[in-house]
């Protein structure tokens, strides 16, 4: 059994870097679109407590995430949308309590490729392309509107599974998870940058962050607002609530039970504090300040539950969101 | 010899010598397939993420920040959740198919297990994780920890195990077993002092290709609930204090390199691609250097084999 052995005196060597543990643990899971925040706090806060406190960010998906903290396996869930019914009986059955804490803001962004001669588009026009009836049948850019190029329509999009897909879908055709199937989905947004950067009639969507970081090979298509202006989606644009219906809040929800241990509530605190800043730094728009402000205010009055009741929503807007009455 | 039959003859040995050719031409293209694929692969890798190789790299945690980004929580995992696995699939794997070969009766039970052993061989690995969410994470409630990931991928090449172990006591010359018999040794003797020995070289290259496809595994994986961002290691599993082994790093949260890759590359900013071609560099060079010490072992135990 010399192997045994020898396998064993390989682990004692890298076993002596890792230093004395402590067992405060925070443990974080859900949606994808939210981690690279949660990310960013978890790293900046475990070095503001010099290891102290432990913090794990695991990515299993909203619905995932959702899934894993309604058994009481996290402390907290990302979320890219709101808690569903269903999801909210599963936390009711085992009496898990939570807090809903929007944290920044995800614009999903539409893109073609640079040399498109598409600046702007209507919500009306989008759903022309993406809902179920368009199937096999709008294949050409003149086909959506009569003054778009007589050109093939190539489209790129999320893959069903992402909340990405489930707010688009729901932003455009009305309906979540309503969308035509022949188009090219990935989960992978890179791919869909691919996609878009090498054809000259393609059109997709993502999030503004993949978009701000392929700057060069995309070009953000403006979207007509509810009050009939285009608007780029920007920083400033989804702040003052101009680019709609395409900006969502994305969210934290904390377990009550888990708020009362003090790495936790530390974590979250954090995480307000230092929210704003951390989002832009991964090309997330931030909340306005006062929303953070009124997050730890929530937290203070036990302003439990969710005010969404349930329901996917779109185009609320964050003063909205904040003021609403929340419901377990 | 008619100078005419000397002709024929010579055509017939000229034609067989060219398809002789041709299959050795036909056979080093099938090399080259697969060698080329690999070292296009592997040169891209190297060309991408050869920068991003550094200490530093394996001595940091994953950052947002794509430079200041390292696996040490991603090998410290693997390395982890291999020696879990080795440590329960070898054993297992061979007292099974050394159960099945040398003391199991020849009947249709038997050959029931022996086909359900091999197809379970290429049982797609996701439906293992699946498993052992609902027995390993649930029912034994060993959590979403290096344990659990260890043993689902201990099962997840138990079949190459047992099946190269068989493969290997096949090999054993008749003789071997007849002769220890003959001098009066029993059964178990027989396998531990003779068959067990001369097969584990052959026990080994299954124990290689196991371990090989475990180490790249992502998706039982992330089905039990592997980690994403982790910037802390295990406990200890060494202690200053008596009894000095501490094995609550079996049950620590952890995440492994392939999920470390899928993650950077799935990242917006260009940089995460490079951090992405590095840590799939040294999961190659993880790989190729685990096969090297089971091939040095091989090779050592095959010159102790003496017939």
């Amino acid at each position: 059994m010399s192997v045994v052995n020898k396998t064993l005196v390989a682990v004692a060597g890298f076993a002596v870097m890792s230093a004395a543990h402590a067992n405060v643990l925070v443990k974080v899971d859900g949606s994808s679109t939210v981690y690279p925040v949660t990310e960013a706090v978890a790293e900046d806060f475990q070095k503001a407590q010099k290891g102290a406190v432990k913090v794990t960010v695991g990515i299993s998906g909203t619905g995932g995430g959702f899934k894993k903290f309604c058994r009481g396996e996290t402390d907290i869930s990302n979320a890219s949308r709101p808690i569903l019914k269903k999801e909210m009986e599963e936390c009711a059955k085992l009496g898990i309590k939570y807090y809903e804490l929007p944290v920044a803001f995800d614009a999903l962004t539409v893109v073609v490729n640079p040399k498109s001669k598409i600046n702007q588009l209507t919500v009306e026009q989008l759903k022309k392309m993406w809902e179920p009836a368009a199937q096999g049948k709008v294949s050409n850019w003149n086909q959506v509107d009569a003054s778009f190029p007589d050109a093939p329509l190539k489209l790129f999009g999320a893959g069903s599974d992402s909340g990405t897909f489930d707010y688009f879908t729901e932003a455009v055709t009305g309906k979540a998870k309503s969308s035509r199937g022949d188009y090219t989905a990935s989960e992978d947004d890179n791919v869909l940058v691919q996609g878009v950067s090498r054809d000259v009639n393609a059109l997709g969507y993502f999030g503004y962050a993949y978009y701000y970081e392929n700057k060069a090979k995309l070009k953000a298509v403006a979207i007509v607002n509810s009050k009939g202006k285009a608007v780029l989606p920007s920083e400033q644009t989804v702040i003052d609530g101009s680019y709609n219906p395409m900006a969502r809040p994305i969210f934290i929800y904390v377990n009550e039970k888990s708020l009362e241990r003090p790495e936790v509530r530390q974590f979250v605190e954090f995480y307000m504090k230092n929210g704003p800043k951390l989002a832009s730094e991964v090309k997330y728009v931030p909340l306005p300040a006062k929303a953070y402000q009124g997050n730890l205010e929530h937290l203070a009055k036990k302003k439990l539950g969710t005010v969404f009741g349930g329901d996917a929503e779109v185009g609320v807007t964050i003063e909205e969101l904040m003021s609403r009455e929340a419901k377990m | 010899m008619k100078a005419n039959e000397l002709d024929q003859i010579r055509s017939v040995i000229k034609t067989n010598k060219r398809a002789d050719l041709i299959f050795a031409l036909a056979g080093f293209l099938a090399l080259m397939v697969g060698v080329m694929a690999f070292v296009t692969l592997f040169g891209e890798m190297l060309a991408n993420g050869w920068e991003r190789i550094n200490p530093d790299f394996f001595s940091n945690f994953p950052s947002r920040r794509a430079a200041n980004a390292g696996i040490l929580s991603a090998w410290v995992g693997s390395l982890l959740v291999m020696l879990v696995t080795a440590l329960s699939a070898i054993p297992l794997g061979i007292a099974a198919g050394v159960y099945l070969e040398e003391y199991a009766p020849k009947n249709w039970m038997t050959d029931l297990i022996e086909i359900n052993v091999t197809n379970l061989a290429g049982v797609p690995s996701i439906v293992y994780g699946l498993l052992a969410l609902g027995v390993f994470v649930y029912t034994f409630g060993f959590g979403q920890s290096i344990l659990t990931a260890g043993l689902t991928l201990g099962l997840l090449i138990l079949p190459v195990v047992i099946v190269s172990t068989r493969e290997a006591l096949r090999a054993i010359p008749i003789h071997i077993r007849e002769g220890a018999y003959g001098v009066g040794a029993t059964q178990w003797q027989v396998v531990s002092d003779h068959l067990v020995p001369y097969a584990t070289p052959g026990i080994m290259t299954g124990v290689i290709i196991g371990m090989s496809r475990a180490i790249g595994e992502t998706a039982p994986i992330i089905t039990i609930g592997a980690l994403t961002f982790i910037a802390f290691l295990p406990p200890s599993p060494i202690t200053d204090t008596a009894p000095f082994l501490n094995f609550e790093w079996l049950f620590s949260g952890f995440t492994v390199m392939p999920i470390q890759m899928f993650n950077w590359t799935s990242r917006p900013e260009e940089a995460f691609q490079q951090n992405a071609a590095a840590a799939g560099l040294i999961l190659v060079l993880m790989t190729l250097m685990m096969n090297a010490i089971a091939i040095w072992l091989r090779y050592r135990l095959r010159k102790s084999i003496s017939w």
